[in-house]
C-alpha cells in the first residue's frame, strides 16, 4: 500500500497545475444565455486542444498524451479543483472517442477522432427512449435499411448538448426479430438534417441541460454503422463502460468544494460548535473521504488488476446521496440563501435530485451491487 | 497510488485466515464463550506464531513489522470472534510503545509481544474505567485519562473487578486506580491512542465481513415463496447497502494504517475517519444480518449475536462514531480557520 502519487504522476499534476493557474478562462458568461456559455466551454476546450490538454488520456497517435488511469483521474481532479469548466465536448472525449479507439475502422478514427479533440464537432448520446431508461434494451428507436443506408425513426431522451451537436452516438433496433440485446446496431447519425429535431428538455431546476429528440425517416450511411450490424449492445457497452471513469473523479472534487464551502459557511456562523451541524458536517466528511478512497481503489485495482472492482457502483451510489445531503444540509445551515431562487445552493440542492437517477439510478446500482458483486439470486423480471 | 497489500501482507492474511477457521470454528468459539473462558490452547499458538508483536520493535522482541500488517490480524481475529486476548494486548503495546520510556518500554513489550503476559487499554474518568476488555486477566493496565494523560498499572496498583459484558468471547472488568498509583505514560499518548483506533477499527471490518458473508449465502439458500429470499429488492439491497457500509469501513480503516506507518500528520483525522465509519458500520451490518436471516437469526444457535455483541463493544471502545464525528469537526473547524488566516494574508 502506498498512497502517495509517484514521482511521474507528481510531475504530470504539477505541469497541468501550472498551466491551468496560467491559463484559467475568464469568468463564464453570467445570464447571456445558454448558446453564450457553450460557446465559452467551446473556447476553453480550444484552448486545452492547443496546449495538448483536452484529452490527455487519449493515445499519442490520436493526439492525446496516452496518460495513465491514475493521470486521468488527476487531470480531471485537477481540473475540478481549479474550479475550471469541463471542456465543451465532453461526451465525444470521453464516451465517443475511446468508442471509436476500440470498435472503428481506421477511416472513422481518421475522420471523427480529430474534430472531436478540437471541438469542431461536438457529439452527443442517444440511448435513453421515454420507454427505454434503466431497461436500455428494450429501445424501440429503429433503422430500416434502404439502399447503401438506414432510415431511421423514432425518440430519445436525456440527451445532453443536443442542441450543440454534430453527431449522435446512436442506438437502434435493427432487426425485431431476435432477442432484444441482439437486433441493436449503432450509428453515428448525422444531427444537421430535418429528419432530427431537438426540443430542449426543461428540468426542475428550470434551465435545459438535456434535450428530447424526434428523428423521423432521418438517414444514415453505411459507413457510419459503428462495430457491425446487430453489434449494437456490445458497442454501447463499451460507451457505458467509459461513461463513470474519468468523469467520476471530476464530481468528487466538486462535492469536496461544495462541502469546504459549506464548512467554511457554518464556521462564519459559529455552527462547528453546535454539536447537531458538527456531527452532520463531520460526517459528510467521512463520506467524502470514503469516496475519494474508493474511487481511486477502484482505479488502481483496474491497474494492477486490469478489472475494475465493485468500487464504480458504490462509488456513484455514494456520491449522488452524499450530494443530496450536502446541499439538504446546507439549506439548514443558510437558511433563506439556499432557498432564493437564482442563488448557487438553491441550484445545486435542486439539481442534485437528479444524482440519483442519471448514470444508472440507485435503486439499479443496487441491483449490480447485489447481483454482479454479491453473487444473489437475480429478481425474475418479464422478459 | 497503490492500494494492494505486498506479497507478504498477502501471505499474512492468507495463513491467518486458514488458521482461524479451522481453529476457532464457531462452535469452538460459542463452547468457550458460554463457558467465559479464553482459548488458551488457541491464544497459545496465535503466541508462537508471533502475533501479538507483530508490531512491536524488534529491539522490544517483536517482528517490527507495521500497522498495516497488525491491521490485517485484526480484521482477521474479528471475522472469527476468536476468543483470545488479542486485541486488548496489542492495544496496550501500542501505548507503551508509542509513549511509554525507554525503561516502560523495556519491561512490559518484550512480555507483550511474545504473549508470556497480556495487557488492556481502558479510557477512564477521574481514575476509573468501565468494561476494559482483557484487564481480567492482565498484567498490566494502561489508563488514559480524557485530558489524554495516561499511566501503566499493574494489577496490584488497582483495583480490577470482573463484569460481565454483553460480549463474554472477551473478558471486561471494571479498572479503578488512585491518583497516585501507576507510572506516567510520557509525550505520544494521543497518536498511541489514534493508533489504537485503527486497530479495533481493524476488527470491526472483521466482523462486518463476517457478516455479511453469512448473511449473503444464507439469503442465497433460504426459500419462502418459490424463490431464494436473496432474489427479492427488498433483501439484496439491503446485502448491498452492507457492502457499502463495510467498504466505507474498510477503505477509511485502510487509510488510517497507512497514515499510521507513513504519514503521522494524518493520522488523527484519519484515526477518527475510520473509527466513526467503522463503529457505525459494526452496528448497522451486524443488525442487518440478523433481520435479513429472520426468525432464525434472532436464535442462540445461528451464532449472528456474537458479531452484533463484538460490534456494540467495539463501536464504544475508545469512543464511539459520535464521539469520533465530534472530533473531526474540531479538525475541520481548525483547518477551516486556517485557511481563513491563509485567505486573508494571501
Amino acid at each position: 500500500m502506498d498512497l502517495t502519487f509517484s514521482e511521474r504522476e507528481t510531475a504530470f499534476r504539477d505541469e497541468l497545475r501550472e498551466w491551468l493557474a496560467a491559463n484559467r478562462p475568464e469568468a463564464a458568461p453570467v445570464g447571456s444565455g445558454e448558446d453564450a456559455h457553450y460557446a465559452f466551454r467551446r473556447e476553453w476546450q480550444r484552448r486545452l486542444y492547443d496546449a495538448g490538454w483536452a484529452a490527455p488520456n487519449w493515445p499519442v497517435e490520436y493526439g492525446g498524451r496516452g496518460a495513465t488511469l491514475s493521470e486521468s483521474a488527476i487531470y480531471f481532479e485537477e481540473i475540478g479543483r481549479a474550479r475550471v469548466p469541463l471542456p465543451a465536448n465532453v461526451l465525444g472525449l470521453l464516451l465517443g472517442g475511446p468508442t471509436l479507439m476500440v470498435w472503428g475502422t481506421p477511416e472513422q478514427k481518421e475522420r471523427y477522432l480529430p474534430p472531436i479533440l478540437s471541438a469542431q464537432e461536438i457529439w452527443c448520446q442517444g440511448f435513453s427512449e421515454p420507454d427505454a431508461g434503466s431497461d436500455l434494451a428494450a429501445l424501440k428507436t429503429h433503422a430500416v435499411k434502404d439502399g447503401e443506408g438506414w432510415v431511421v425513426s423514432g425518440q430519445k431522451v436525456w440527451t445532453s448538448g443536443a442542441r450543440h451537436s454534430k453527431w449522435c452516438m446512436l442506438v437502434a433496433r435493427t432487426d425485431s426479430d431476435v432477442a432484444k440485446h441482439k437486433g441493436l446496431t449503432y450509428f453515428l447519425m448525422d444531427m444537421e438534417q430535418d429528419g432530427v429535431q431537438v426540443r430542449p428538455l426543461r428540468q426542475m431546476t428550470g434551465e435545459a441541460e438535456f434535450s428530447e429528440l424526434f428523428i423521423e425517416d432521418a438517414r444514415i450511411p453505411d459507413a457510419n454503422v459503428v462495430g457491425g450490424v446487430g453489434n449494437g449492445w456490445k458497442v454501447a457497452l463499451t460507451t457505458l463502460m467509459n461513461e463513470r471513469a474519468g468523469l467520476g473523479f471530476a464530481l468528487q472534487i466538486r462535492l469536496r468544494q461544495l462541502l469546504d464551502d459549506l464548512i467554511a459557511a457554518a464556521a462564519e456562523r459559529g455552527l462547528l460548535d453546535d454539536p447537531l451541524y458538527a456531527d452532520a458536517l463531520a460526517e459528510l466528511h467521512v463520506r467524502c473521504e470514503s469516496i475519494r478512497l474508493l474511487a481511486w481503489k477502484g482505479l488502481t485495482d483496474v491497474e494492477r488488476y486490469g478489472q475494475p472492482g465493485p468500487e464504480g457502483s458504490l462509488v456513484k451510489w455514494l456520491w449522488s446521496e452524499t450530494n443530496q445531503r450536502l446541499t439538504q444540509l446546507a439549506v439548514d445551515i443558510l437558511g433563506a440563501a439556499a432557498l432564493s431562487s437564482g442563488t448557487s445552493w438553491s441550484y445545486e440542492l435542486l439539481r442534485a435530485r437528479g444524482n440519483t437517477i442519471e448514470g444508472g439510478t440507485t435503486e439499479v446500482l443496487k441491483n449490480i451491487v447485489a447481483e454482479r458483486v454479491l453473487g444473489l439470486p437475480r429478481l425474475k423480471a418479464a422478459a | 497510488m497503490d492500494f494492494g497489500f505486498t506479497d507478504d501482507q498477502r501471505e499474512i492474511q492468507r495463513t491467518a485466515r486458514e488458521l482461524l477457521s479451522e481453529r476457532a470454528r464457531p462452535e469452538r468459539v460459542r463452547e468457550h464463550a458460554e463457558a467465559g473462558r479464553v482459548d488458551e490452547v488457541l491464544w497459545r499458538e496465535l503466541c508462537t506464531l508471533g502475533w501479538p508483536g507483530i508490531a512491536v520493535a524488534e529491539e522490544h522482541g517483536g517482528q517490527g513489522l507495521g500497522r498495516i500488517e497488525l491491521s490485517i490480524l485484526c480484521e482477521e481475529l474479528g471475522r472469527s470472534v476468536a476468543p483470545v486476548p488479542f486485541l486488548p494486548s496489542v492495544l496496550a503495546s501500542t501505548l507503551i510503545e508509542r509513549a511509554g520510556s525507554r525503561e516502560q518500554r523495556e519491561r512490559w513489550l518484550p512480555g507483550l509481544a511474545c504473549g508470556e503476559i497480556t495487557g488492556a487499554l481502558g479510557i477512564a474518568v477521574d481514575g476509573t474505567a468501565e468494561l476494559v476488555i482483557g484487564a481480567a486477566g492482565a498484567s498490566v493496565i494502561v489508563l488514559v485519562e480524557e485530558d489524554r494523560t495516561a499511566r501503566v498499572l499493574t494489577p496490584e496498583q488497582a483495583d480490577v473487578s470482573p463484569v460481565a459484558s454483553i460480549d463474554p468471547t472477551r473478558a471486561t472488568a471494571r479498572v479503578s486506580a488512585s491518583p497516585d498509583a501507576g507510572e506516567a505514560l510520557g509525550d505520544g499518548v494521543q497518536a498511541g491512542v489514534d493508533c489504537a483506533l485503527v486497530a479495533v477499527s481493524s476488527e470491526l471490518v472483521g466482523v462486518c465481513e463476517q457478516a455479511l458473508e453469512a448473511t449473503v449465502a444464507y439469503v442465497k439458500e433460504r426459500r419462502q415463496f418459490g424463490v431464494p429470499v436473496g432474489s427479492f429488492q427488498a433483501v439484496s439491497h439491503r446485502c448491498a447497502q452492507m457492502l457499502l457500509d463495510t467498504e466505507k469501513a474498510r477503505s477509511t480503516t485502510a487509510y488510517a494504517a497507512w497514515t499510521a506507518d507513513a504519514d503521522l500528520e494524518r493520522l488523527p483525522e484519519a484515526a477518527s475517519m475510520a473509527k466513526a465509519a467503522a463503529s457505525d458500520a459494526g452496528r448497522e451490518v451486524t443488525a442487518s444480518a440478523i433481520q435479513a436471516h429472520g426468525g432464525i437469526g434472532f436464535t442462540w444457535e445461528a451464532d449472528l449475536h456474537w458479531l452484533y455483541k463484538r460490534a456494540q463493544i467495539d463501536a464504544a471502545l475508545l469512543g464511539g462514531a459520535r464521539r469520533h464525528r465530534a472530533r473531526l469537526a474540531g479538525l475541520l473547524a481548525g483547518q477551516a480557520a486556517a485557511s481563513r488566516v491563509g485567505a486573508s494574508s494571501g
